[in-house]
């Protein structure tokens, strides 16, 4: 090998003498290449290439609707190459007097329009934007419904539902933990298995409501794609907090801790899935969708309890963890619906909505590998009679639950 | 009609929004134009373009205003015999014209107007109208009334399609008396005519009609973004809301004529409607007898009447599609009676 490595070398130190060029030289000459080759196309590239056929492209995405009593306040996004200059709005087939912050909006700008309109509660509105070259954006409005007011009682309420959906029902199924370390270890393992099961489940879900507000996107930022991002950003940035704190644990020689570990991987985990719960919970809220009641808060509880029971089995047959930390899993897995809730009623954006439930994604699938060694056998198989049941029923239970529920 | 005091529907409620900060968008460009300035209605006050922006007439090359009583006679002799011959000349013109404030339309236009000029003549004249095609895409004149094949401007038949560059000259005689109208007779039909190629073509009967103070109202849309399904823009010669901002001025108790024409594309009936008066209406102007007084009509495409009128009271009074959705999306004004 290091002849050959040799002989392969030689013919290029020979055509010159070595260090001639110096080695940032070689890396910088192709950056200033790049830069004026960029800079040239930039100016006149496209000069060359004449004008584009056909009308400009007018191209703008609602982001954002808020309606007040006799107004709507809609956030549009130019999604498209061309400036856009919104002339006239007509709302239901009437036009109307607005206001608007700007004039024009360049690629990927933002403007926010203003409409005098005396709408009606519970009617649909088509909102048609006319541009100035005489195109139509429509935007609709499904069910008109007043925005509710970010005030200290809204707050209060989107807090109390993130108690209702998050926190509480994690609390109640850690419950269990006593019970867990008096049950035999392949029980544990099949315990282990259904937890895999229930989080294979958040996460398909999740990329199906994920795939479906990507739909609603203005497409500026990306669609399905942020999806992947976030699901990638939070899988490696997981994997990468998992290797540095067994790195910790290797040089402390503290045995035991990694059942903690695991439980805090789970709950982040959990916890990143109960911050699209909750944006999935206050958008609904936002927009009047969602029927508030005693059904919605027993449904979360019941199904979310389980994720409770996901947290601590890692921790059964295990030194038990000091009731702060316990709290804090707790609260690790709870409270994101809490701001979940916050983000999805007051700030609403469809890309950083999928963004975010790509990031618990992503959490859930690296809680997913972390578990899948708890349930191996004695013979190291990971899948065998009791772990297949565990998993499906696992997967049955927060079907079962999750029919309670619908936001 | 500078200086003219802005509408005002209810005299209890001036202009002022209901809520301030559209109010002041409204006061703050209206300004220098003063009546041209839209800032009538607004919420549940109606329907209006957004506050204080106008239409730009003279780049356009036409107002609505001095549309509505601008009567072509074309250049007339008398031949020996003491028959009338009207000599017109009409250009067909591709041209982007401003329908909506900040909104062009890219036209085609007879002689640079939408509507194209208002053709008038006494039955049994002799009609010449030389027709020059400078537009880009072919097109015809085709006349209603009476005439010869050759004379009827469509394709295949007599001179056929004018190309780009082309001309011809049709010749028929002003006949019936009444009120009808020409358009272009090109395919795609719809397009070449919803594109601005159509105007009114006035035939007086002999005797004459009572002496009255005259418009023509050409009842016309814009799909502006050429979908084929309905219009973004409804209007009276071309400018939506335009006499909401400048009322059309008439007297009390004067006969008042309207040559009312439907030219509307894309949608298969229009209405006209007149608040708190009512008109005798002659369907087609083809009898000196109205069949109706009423305060509604209903007409289907290129159908057309005239409209008499003696307005009982000083003041404002609206006038508006009652298809109420076009009068919502531009076609409505004022009458303003002094």
């Amino acid at each position: 090998m290091e002849a050959e490595t040799a002989t392969r070398r030689s013919p290029a130190e020979s055509s010159g003498p070595p260090g001639r060029v110096p080695k940032w030289a070689l890396g910088a000459i192709p950056l200033v290449l790049i830069v004026a080759a960029l800079a040239a196309l930039l100016t006149v590239g496209g000069d060359t290439l004449g004008e584009r056929r056909g009308p400009p492209v007018e191209d703008i995405a609602v982001e954002r609707t808020v309606l007040r009593p006799g107004e709507i306040e809609i956030a549009v996004r130019n999604v498209g190459p061309d400036p856009v200059d919104v002339e006239q709005v007509f709302v239901n087939d009437a036009y109307v007097n607005f206001a608007e912050d700007t004039e024009e909006v360049g690629r990927l700008g933002d403007q926010t329009l203003t409409l005098d309109y005396p709408w009606q509660e519970g009617s649909p509105l088509l909102v048609t934007m006319l541009t100035a070259s005489g195109a139509t954006v429509e935007h609709e409005v499904e069910v008109a419904v007043a925005t509710p007011k970010a005030d200290g009682g809204f707050y209060g309420l989107m807090a109390l539902l993130g108690v209702y959906v998050g926190v509480i029902p994690v609390a109640l199924g850690m419950l269990f933990l006593p019970f867990l370390g008096r049950v035999r270890e392949s029980w544990i393992r099949i315990l282990m298995a259904a937890t895999i099961g229930l989080l294979g489940f958040l996460a398909v879900d999740a990329y199906l409501e994920g795939t479906e507000i990507a739909e609603q996107s203005a497409g500026a930022f990306g669609g399905v794609e942020l999806l992947f991002i976030g699901a990638a950003v939070a899988y490696f940035a997981l994997v990468a907090l998992d290797r540095y704190m067994r790195a910790r644990r290797e040089r402390a020689k503290a045995a035991g801790a990694g059942a903690f570990q695991i439980s805090l991987l789970v709950a982040i985990g959990i916890g990143l899935h109960n911050l699209g719960e909750g944006l999935a919970i206050g958008s609904a809220y936002a927009i009047g969708e969602l029927a508030l009641g005693a059904f919605l808060v027993f449904g979360f509880a019941l199904h979310n309890t389980t994720e409770g029971l996901a947290i601590v089995a890692p921790l059964a047959n295990r030194p038990r963890p000091s009731l702060g930390r316990l709290a804090a899993l707790g609260l690790i897995a709870g409270a994101p619906a809490i701001l979940g809730a916050f983000i999805g009623a007051a700030a609403y954006n469809a890309e950083i909505a999928t963004l975010l439930i790509g990031v618990g994604i992503g959490a859930i699938v690296q809680v997913i590998v972390q578990l899948v060694p708890a349930m191996r056998d004695r013979a190291g198989r990971a899948l065998y009679p009791a772990s297949v049941g565990g998993i499906l029923a696992g997967v049955a239970i927060l079907y079962t639950t999750g029919l309670l529920v619908s936001v | 009609m500078a200086g003219v005091a802005l509408p005002v529907l209810h005299e209890t409620a001036p202009h002022q929004g209901v809520h301030n900060q559209f109010a002041a968008a409204g006061s703050g460009g209206g300004g220098a134009h003063g009546a041209t300035a839209g800032t009538h209605g607004g919420g549940q006050k109606g329907p209006t373009f957004k506050f204080g922006d106008v239409v730009d007439h003279a780049a356009n090359g036409f107002n609505p205003t001095e549309i509505l009583r601008d009567f072509d006679y074309g250049k007339t002799r008398r031949l020996p015999g003491g028959r009338v011959v009207r000599e017109y000349e009409l250009v067909a013109e591709d041209k982007e014209i401003e329908v909506a404030p900040g909104v062009k339309y890219p036209a085609w236009t007879y002689n640079g107007r939408v509507p194209g000029p208002t053709l008038r003549a006494t039955e049994g004249d002799l009609m010449r109208v030389r027709f020059v095609n400078g537009s880009e895409h072919p097109h015809t004149m085709h006349f209603h009334g009476f005439h010869t094949p050759e004379m009827d401007g469509v394709p295949e038949i007599g001179p056929g399609i004018i190309e780009p560059g082309k001309s011809t000259t049709y010749e028929f005689e002003a006949e019936p008396f009444g009120l009808h109208l020409y358009h272009c007779h090109v395919g795609p039909l719809a397009e070449h005519i919803a594109r601005g190629l159509y105007g009114a073509f006035i035939c007086d009967p002999k005797q004459g009609r009572p002496e009255a103070d005259e418009m023509m109202m050409m009842m016309n849309g814009f799909n502006t973004n050429f979908d084929a399904e309905g219009n973004q823009i409804y209007a009276i010669n071309t400018v939506a809301f335009h006499h909401v901002n400048e009322p059309i001025k008439v007297k009390r108790g004067e006969l008042v004529r309207i040559y009312l024409v439907n030219a509307l594309e894309y949608d298969p009936i229009n209405s006209f409607h007149t608040h708190a008066t009512f008109f005798d209406y002659y369907p087609t102007g083809t009898r000196l007898e109205p069949n109706e007084f009423t305060d509604i009509v209903m007409l289907g495409q290129a159908q057309r009447g005239i409209c008499e009128v003696r307005f009982k009271h000083k003041g404002q009074f609206m006038f508006h599609a009652h298809k109420t959705e076009f009068a919502e999306l531009g076609w409505m004004g004022f009458f303003e009676v002094s």
